[in-house]
Formats: structure tokens, sequence, C-alpha cells
């Protein structure tokens, strides 16, 4: 039987049933080995869903998670091992494309129920933030690093300065993504900023990273491990929670966005130039359909990019789009980072954004949201490739 | 500390730029020893390409040829580093990088740090002149290309 690729689709397919995660803890301040972690996050997602977790039978991950899926596997005492999907480079913009990995091997046959998590335990491996100890560098990085051009601040400042400078931008569209996070965090139990909020003169205080990046535009650095799993829809509704289907996922990037250094042609971009329109078709929504949005948070300035490359708005409406009354649960025009995210909740790797999508789709959110029957994810703005994601309850199917 | 480290816009110890195993970008690296700027030109096509890569990217032609390019171009973004993300920078206060265009060579782009003073201020589009900053006493030694404006 042939489809054609408008019919070849995810939508409605696959449905998560449980989601779970560590306590959240700063770098180094974890008491639980990294692999530890990732055990004790799929424990919980298991068990929230009420299945046994022998019965799960793939994995899927990104960014090179450590926890490699057979010793997982092994370790969980699962009956067979049916995928291991890992989604190439890119980092936190596999975060939605890991779940897209795992709905595709359920919906070609390949398995039945995938567990979908990262591990990242950077008090263990090292800080993504500091680049210390490498002796000498060859390919990309070696146009970058001998400039002081080292770590994820610096990588990216120079594309938001550019997008800021091309769509006049000002630095207060960026304070408002870092206040709307810090704002949710504060009804979060499980952030670590929880009970350290931010308001405009403290933002405004604080010292540089690198400009355009205040030290409250650039996301955590943490230990901790998030899980998700996920069934096809046939068996979704077995289970103890409310399924929340995928209505849709993309992965990728436009033209060349790989060319380096920093020679990608569309320069002033988040890379969602053709994920964004994917994502809609596939899951045949618009802009206006979405309620609640999860946009994953390496700085405040890729938000805004992504948030415009999703249609939201025009970039040259940022200023008047991205204010703090505007983005925050329950009603604001989009509530935007529920739990607190990157920047707030846990840096996860963008992981606890797609736990919190699921959340707001339940209706169990602590910053919920008054439309929450479709809900997106924004993976990893700027990398490539990028990735998101629609979730929907059964009435939007 | 020797003449060479005070001459150098950021200190000796930041991560040494080399060839990969398979020597793709080994011209580019040795033209800036010799103070001479190497950007790739597909012989087929005469499209540029920065960095390097086995093939043109527009007409397939394998083994772009290395075409000495001046050292000049125009400031496409730029950021000023305060946070030390190594350990070498940590008393060492804020510093510049630039983007470059190089709109004679297919406005290909690099990135360099922008010299004089960290507080200038800076533009987009701006003018500017490459300078070849040499490390002769590291191992092993080599050679960046600075900017500085007009």
């Amino acid at each position: 039987m042939a489809r054609t690729s408008a019919e070849r689709s995810l939508r409605g397919r696959v449905a998560v049933i449980g989601i779970g995660e560590t306590d959240y803890y700063r770098h180094g301040a974890s008491p639980d080995p990294e692999f530890k972690l990732a055990l004790k996050a799929i424990l919980a997602a298991c068990s929230d869903a009420g299945i046994d977790p022998r019965d799960v039978e793939g994995f899927a991950s990104y960014g090179d998670d450590r926890s490699e899926a057979s010793r997982v596997a092994a370790a969980l005492g699962i009956h067979r091992l049916r995928s291991a999907t890992m989604q190439w480079g890119g980092g936190g913009g596999g975060c939605c494309a890991a779940v897209a990995n795992a709905a595709a091997s359920i919906v070609a046959g390949l398995s039945d129920c995938v567990v979908v998590f990262r591990s990242l335990a950077q008090g263990q491996y090292g800080r993504f933030g500091q680049t210390t100890g490498i002796d000498t560098i060859s390919g990309e990085k070696a146009y970058l690093m001998p400039y002081g051009v080292l770590a994820p601040p610096q990588r990216f400042a120079m594309r938001v300065q550019r997008y800021m400078h091309e769509h006049g931008v000002r630095q207060e569209a960026l304070r408002a993504i870092a206040l709307a996070s810090y704002h949710h965090a504060q009804s979060n139990p499980r952030a670590i900023m929880h009970g350290k909020p931010l308001d405009v003169s403290k933002y405004d205080a604080s010292r540089w990273i690198v400009e355009p990046f205040h030290l409250y535009d650039c996301c955590m650095e943490n230990d901790g491990a998030a899980a998700l799993v996920l069934v096809s829809e046939e068996r979704a509704k077995e289970y103890r929670q409310k399924p929340v289907y995928v209505l849709g996922a993309a992965v990728g990037s436009g033209h060349r966005a790989g060319a380096s250094p920093h020679n990608s042609p569309l320069y002033a971009s988040a890379s969602f130039d053709t994920v964004a329109p994917d994502l809609y078709r596939m899951a045949r929504l618009g802009p206006s359909d979405v309620g609640v949005v999860q946009a994953y948070e390496n700085f405040t300035g890729g938000v805004a990019m992504a948030l415009a490359e999703h249609g939201f708005f025009k970039p040259e409406e940022a200023n008047e789009f991205l204010t703090f009354e505007n983005l925050i649960a329950p009603s604001a025009r989009l509530p935007l980072n529920t739990s607190g995210g990157n920047l707030a909740e846990c840096y996860m790797h963008g992981f606890e954004l797609v736990l919190e999508a699921v959340r707001q789709v339940r209706g169990t959110s602590t910053s919920q949201a008054k439309r929450s029957d479709v809900a997106m994810v924004i993976g990893g703005p700027m990398v490539t490739p990028v990735s998101n994601l629609l979730l929907g309850s059964e009435a939007t199917l | 500390m020797s003449d060479e480290a005070s001459s150098t816009y950021l200190p000796q110890g930041l991560p040494i730029p080399v060839a990969e195993p398979d020597d793709l970008s080994a011209p580019y690296w040795a033209g800036l020893r010799q103070n001479r700027l190497l950007v790739q030109r597909c012989v087929r096509c005469r499209s540029w390409q920065f960095g390097p890569e086995w093939l043109c990217h527009h007409c397939h032609a394998f083994d772009p040829e290395w075409t000495e390019v001046e050292a000049h171009g125009r400031i496409f973004s730029w950021e000023r580093v305060w946070h030390p993300s190594h350990a070498v920078l940590r008393q060492h206060g804020p510093y510049l990088a630039v983007l470059v265009e190089l709109p004679h060579a297919g406005a290909v782009r690099m990135v360099g740090n922008l010299l004089g003073d960290p507080m200038q201020t800076v533009a987009i589009g701006d003018p500017v002149e490459g300078v070849f900053e040499h490390r002769l006493q590291t191992d092993p030694p080599y050679s960046l290309l600075q900017w500085r404006t007009g």
C-alpha cells in the first residue's frame, strides 16, 4: 500500500502515557551518578504510567547521552530490546527529535513501547560553559576557540546580535523571556530557582556574560534526568494517566545551516525556517491553535527568534509581543515556559520542557495555561538539527 | 611573559588550532603562518566556500582550490565577552569577537578578534583590515587572523 508524503504522519498515532524525573540539582550537587539518575527517571515515568518497566521495548535519546540503551535495557531487565535511537548532533536541539524518532519506531511497527529520556550530570562530566583542558582543536571549533569563542554563550551571541540589528529587537524583549521563566518557576517546587524570584532591576543589574546576554539570559548547568513513556494510540487508554497525543513533530534545518564556521546563509535565524512549516503541516494546525509553548532557552535571544519562526509574531513585532504580561500563565497571549524551563526549572537539556508540555495537556502544570489542549515544544534554537513537537489531548485528534 | 605573549590579543593557553587527521584545513592554517589568507574556490563553477569541505556545495566538483584573498572585509556581527569560559581568561577582562564578511570572496565569513580597546563602539557594516597574529613559541606553533577597524 503506497502512501503519499501527506498521508505519512505521526499525527494521533502515538501517545505519552507516563512522565518522570529525578530531583533537579545544581551542577555537582547530585548525590547520584548520572546513570543512576537515568534509571530513576525512567522508573518514575513507568510508575506514572502504571506499566511494568520490563515491558519497555526501546529507548530514544539525544545529545550523545552517555546512558547507553543496551546498558539501560540490561539494568532494567527488560524482556527484549526492539529499538535504540540516538539523534545526531545539535545538543538540546534533539529534545523533540528523540520523541519523534521513538514515535516513528512505534508507528513503523519496530516496537510498541519506547522510553525517551535524557540524563545529564554536568557536575560529573564537565560543565557546558567551561572549556579548560583542551590542548589542540580541529574542525569548526578551531576557527572559534582560539579567538575566545569557546562555549555556547560566545558561540550564539553573535547570531542574536545580528538578529537584533536586522529587526530592531531590544534588550527588553529578551528580558521579558527571562522574567516569564522565573515567574513560573516560583510556582514550581521542582524548579532550582523556586524561591529565587527575578525582577526587572535584578535583571538589569546582573553581569554581562557576553553582550547581548546578561546572566539571566543564559540557561543553567545542572544534574538530573527526565523520561517519558510512549505507546501506540491503540493502547493509549489502557494506562493510569490521561493520554497525551503527538500531533506533529519535525526535525532538521534549512539550506546549509551547518555551514561552519558561522557561514550558514540564513545566519540570523533559530534554524526553524523549514522545520516550523513541517510541524504545522503534519499537525494540520497553525500558530493560533497553540495554547501554550515551551521554547528551549539556551539563551533568551534564541527563544525570540524561534517564536517568530513559528509564526507567533513577525520579527519586527518582537518588542511589542515579548512583554512579561504577554507570556505568563494562565491567560496571557502566549504562556511561555510554564515550568521555568532551562533558565529556572532545570537545564535538563530541554527534556524538562517536553514533560511540561505533557503536564499542560493533562492539566497538571503548576502554572496551568487556560488554553492547553494544544501544547508546543521548541527544541534547541540556533543549532542544527533542531526539532519541535505539538502535543494534544484526545479532543484535538 | 615573552614579547610574543604580550603582543597577542588573548593570553596563551587557549586551544591551539590544528588540521583534522584528514588534513582538510591544513592549507588554511599553513597559509596564515605565511601571512596569506586562503579560501576555497571551485575550479569548475567558481563558487567560494569557507569553512573548507572536500566538495563544492554548489556544483559537486571535488577538491575546491585554495585561493589567496585579501584580508579585509566588513563586520557582519560582533560580541563583547565578559565571562571567562576558560581558566586563562579569568583575570583578563572583556574582549571583542567579530564575524567578518568578505564581499570580494563570495561573502564568506570568518570569526576573529577586533584589536584595540575592548570597550570601543562596534558597528555592524564597518570595514575592517586583517592582521596576522603569530604564535611561534607554542607547541605546535600557529597563526591567527585578527581584525582592526579602518
